[in-house]
């Protein structure tokens, strides 16, 4: 069964620097690390200390308000350093990897013959739980209620995002055991995404529900199939997987082995030969980014994540749980002499107040990190309204979590939205607001008071 | 580096200072800052507020320089010093004795609302702590197209400081007001000085001074004309059009008006939404007066019957409707904020426009206090909009639990 998906409001940025369809295989990365922020919501314990010993796919630490969450190591090796900021915090917990790897070995799992319960406690116990994510709040999904339907994009929109078709080419096997297991635990069947014109080995997938997706972006994000599937409703909960997190599970069920290999993509405008790498999640970049990459000192933002809802990281920083992108731009930390009033050829807007990105649509852009003016309260309506696909007031929703108007809030759809969906509206914003701290901030609001 | 460095180093050396907003305004209106994003979007779009008004700016430049121009010309005109122009490039319009009386008179308004205008913005930003906001600089640019050439300059100077303390700042600022700021200091100025706003010496420079004496010339407008069920000698509806009639500074060129109206919509600027179903709003209104008139239910003796015997499609070239239509009716920040919702506050301003131009023949301009009217009912269009979009999300809740 195939359902066609097409969104008209949206916009599609093109940037330099997209990847070329070849993987390398990053030089190995002597250290890997977890860092609890990538969690959101999540107050680490830990099971180690400094000095043990672990293997690749045992525990590190757990969820304080939730003790079968467990989060593991992607490697084995040797925790050499756990630090903390404020309030003893831990920032980032340190794992000194070994030459030859060995593995937490969980066992091969049978998803045909088992139960719901006994697939949820296999997740639970061999680490694989924080892949999976929820809505409402965008966060961890929650073990104890069952969710609706479980959502995957196969679709990657976003601006220089990784070539899903491609990077998890050959993957069929473990994604087919992935999905099975998800569909055990849902009623409302798992929905995937894939693009129209794709050749996505999800597409031979049994057992889901298949979406084809076409149009600007968000349409490949997650949050759009949702809104235009079956939209979250009040009491109700979805949650949500990346596809590439898909295969780490799918592995770990067929072999009994947490594989943390990802094929990440570096792209962006600073990257010379921009390409795929198999690397493992919380591996070094520096790894990867010098490596036909980046000038050493180039006055560039490393992102891992794409340019739109990515973390900044230094370039002695790491890759986190959840990307497959590590994209680097050029810093814009520099004036420009009548930047507001001349016109503009080389950056991407949506108007066309003396911008000129409409006159060439398919032209490639470099844009640079700067916020091209200032912070402003909202005064121009309407232009977010049309990047925004969602049924949903933008806007005004934005504005209720300003206010903090719980009941307004929920009555204008914020159990259905994660941060990345107004990552556009952010975008086109002439006031320059942070629209997704904005939303996340209400969440967390909401999830503090309401639960 | 030079010039950029320096400035650089002088607003870090001062970072600390009370008046640093002040220095920020100017330094960012020479330099886009260097700010950058941090998490969030790490890239963002070209436009940001500051070319959002200048755009709006370049749209009104046109009806400014044709206002100065115009200015001179009526002057000219009623003292019967020319002869009257034939058309939109008339002989007798372009020249420079008009220009330069123009320039005499609408100037001081333009240096007079922008001086005061920013001076009270720029307190206000030094005394909160917060930067220059643009919302002033359409404003400022507005106010002196929207009053009349004769207005005394200590009177605009009383009601912009009102206009922009009252209208804007007392709110929080820009983004924040429930008023078009330029439409408070019109307001201002019409409750406050009647007998100036809606006298019939204003419009034409020269008028009021010679009033009395037995070179006195009129210095009316077309619309009060009208109300009084007369017409102005000589005006024909070209001349309406192409806007060579006495009236406020900048709003008498509906060709001009119309052409800034495109540029807005092109520029994604305007709300096309908003201008559109304003004219068709003033449209309605004009119909049915039409109508009334045709089914003889108001007589010629009626007070009434000058303006509403005129034909609907005319309201659009006498008065101020359009030019409220194109640019007031547009500010993003008082007019409502959804699509739907603007559809329904555009055509609630041109039928109240006209209605209010009808039945108030003492200050027939109905356009300043229609706009004002909606200004305050947007919040409530909006609220039963997007409450629609609430009660869908509540209908698909009960057909799950149900």
């Amino acid at each position: 069964m195939s359902n066609d998906i097409r969104i008209k409001k949206g916009l599609d940025i093109k940037l330099k620097g997209e990847a070329e369809k070849t993987t390398d295989t990053a030089v190995l990365s002597n250290f890997y690390v977890l860092r609890p922020e990538d969690f959101h919501g999540v107050i680490p314990k830990l099971i180690h200390k400094v000095g043990t010993k672990v293997k690749a796919g045992e525990p590190v630490f757990y969820d304080k308000s939730n003790e079968d969450i467990k989060f593991v190591s992607p490697v084995s090796g040797e925790i050499i350093e756990i630090s903390r900021g404020a309030k003893r915090r831990i920032l980032e917990i340190k794992i000194q990897a070994d030459k030859t790897q060995t593995y937490q070995d969980n066992g091969k799992f049978d998803v045909d013959a088992s139960t719901a319960e006994a697939v949820k406690a296999h997740l639970l116990a061999s680490g694989l739980w924080p892949f999976i994510k929820q809505r409402p709040y965008d966060v961890i999904a929650s073990p104890e209620k069952a969710p609706k339907a479980v959502f995957v994009s196969g679709y990657a929109s976003a601006p220089l995002a990784a070539d899903l078709d491609y990077t998890l080419q050959g993957k069929e096997a473990e994604l087919q055991a992935a999905v099975a297991a998800l569909g055990k635990l849902t009623e409302g069947g798992v929905h995937v995404s894939v693009g129209k014109n794709s050749n996505s080995p999800l597409a031979g997938l049994s057992g889901v529900t298949l979406h084809k997706v076409s149009g600007p972006h968000p349409a490949g994000n997650v949050g759009t199939l949702i809104n235009k599937v079956d939209p979250v409703n009040k009491g109700e909960t979805v949650w949500t997987l990346n596809a590439q997190d898909l295969v780490i599970i799918g592995e770990l069920l067929l072999t009994g082995k947490f594989n943390a290999e990802r094929t990440v993509a570096l792209v962006g405008s600073q990257v010379q030969s921009p390409r795929y790498f198999l690397t493992k999640i919380g591996a070094e970049v520096a790894t990867m980014i010098y490596d036909k990459g980046v000038e050493k000192d180039a006055n560039a933002r490393v992102i891992s994540g794409n340019v739109l809802s990515g973390k900044e990281i230094r370039p002695d920083g790491y890759l986190d749980f959840y990307s497959n992108v590590i994209s680097i731009i050029p810093e814009g930390d520099d004036y420009e002499f009548f930047g507001w009033n001349k016109p503009v050829f080389d950056k991407v807007s949506t108007s066309r107040a003396l911008t000129f990105s409409w006159l060439n649509p398919n032209k490639k852009y470099d844009l640079d990190t700067n916020t091209n003016g200032e912070h402003r309260a909202f005064v121009i309506t309407g232009n977010y309204e049309e990047v925004f696909p969602l049924d949903i007031y933008p806007m005004q929703i934005l504005k209720a979590c300003m206010y903090k108007d719980l009941d307004e809030m929920e009555a204008l759809g914020m159990y259905e939205v994660a941060p990345e969906d107004f990552a556009l509206t952010e975008f086109v914003c002439v006031s320059k607001q942070p629209h997704q701290k904005i939303i996340r901030e209400g969440l967390d609001l909401m999830l503090k008071e309401i639960g | 580096m030079g010039l950029k460095q320096n400035l650089h180093n002088f607003k870090v050396k001062n970072q600390n200072k009370k008046w640093l907003p002040a220095f920020n305004a100017l330094f960012t209106f020479l330099y886009t800052p260097n700010e950058t994003t941090h998490n969030g979007t790490h890239i963002k779009a070209a436009d940001d507020l500051k070319r959002t008004m200048n755009t709006v700016i370049i749209a009104l430049v046109p009806c400014l320089i044709f206002g100065m121009f115009n200015a001179g010309y009526q002057h000219y005109l009623a003292l019967g010093e020319i002869t009257q122009a034939e058309g939109f490039l008339g002989a007798s319009f372009w020249t420079l004795d008009n220009l330069l009386v123009g320039a005499a008179t609408v100037l001081p308004l333009v240096v007079v609302s922008y001086g005061v205008g920013l001076a009270v913005e720029f307190v206000f930003a030094v005394i909160k702590g917060h930067e220059v906001e643009e919302g002033y600089l359409v404003t400022g640019m507005l106010v002196p197209l929207i009053v009349p050439v004769d207005i005394p300059l200590w009177m605009l100077a009383v009601a912009v400081i009102f206009g922009v303390v009252i209208g804007k700042e007392v709110f929080g600022g820009t983004g924040m007001n429930i008023l078009n700021p330029a439409l408070t200091i019109r307001a201002f100025l019409f409750f406050a000085y009647p007998t100036w706003m809606s006298g019939d010496k204003v419009w034409v420079h020269g008028a009021v001074e010679r009033a009395g004496t037995p070179d006195a010339i009129s210095g009316e407008t077309l619309l009060g004309a009208y109300a009084q069920n007369t017409s102005l000698a000589g005006i024909d509806y070209w001349d309406m059009f192409w806007g060579l009639i006495p009236g406020s500074v900048g709003e008498t060129s509906k060709f001009l008006i119309i052409i800034g109206a495109l540029f807005l919509i092109f520029t994604k600027v305007g709300s096309w939404r908003i201008i559109i179903s304003t004219l068709i709003g003033a449209l309605a209104m004009g119909l049915i007066f039409n109508g009334v008139v045709d089914a003889g239910w108001i007589g010629e003796s009626s007070k009434f019957y000058g303006l509403m015997s005129v034909p609907f499609w005319q309201h659009l070239i006498i008065g101020s409707i359009l030019f409220g239509a194109v640019y007031m009716a547009t500010d993003p920040v008082t007019a409502s904020q959804t699509n739907k919702g603007k559809w329904i506050y555009g055509f609630l301003i041109g039928f109240i426009s006209i209605m209010i131009r009808v039945f108030n023949p003492a200050y027939p301009e109905g356009v300043f206090l229609a706009i004002l009217l909606m200004n305050v009912f947007a919040p409530t269009i909006d609220h039963y909009v997007v409450q629609g979009n609430v009660k869908r999300r509540m209908k698909r809740l009960k057909a799950k639990v149900a």
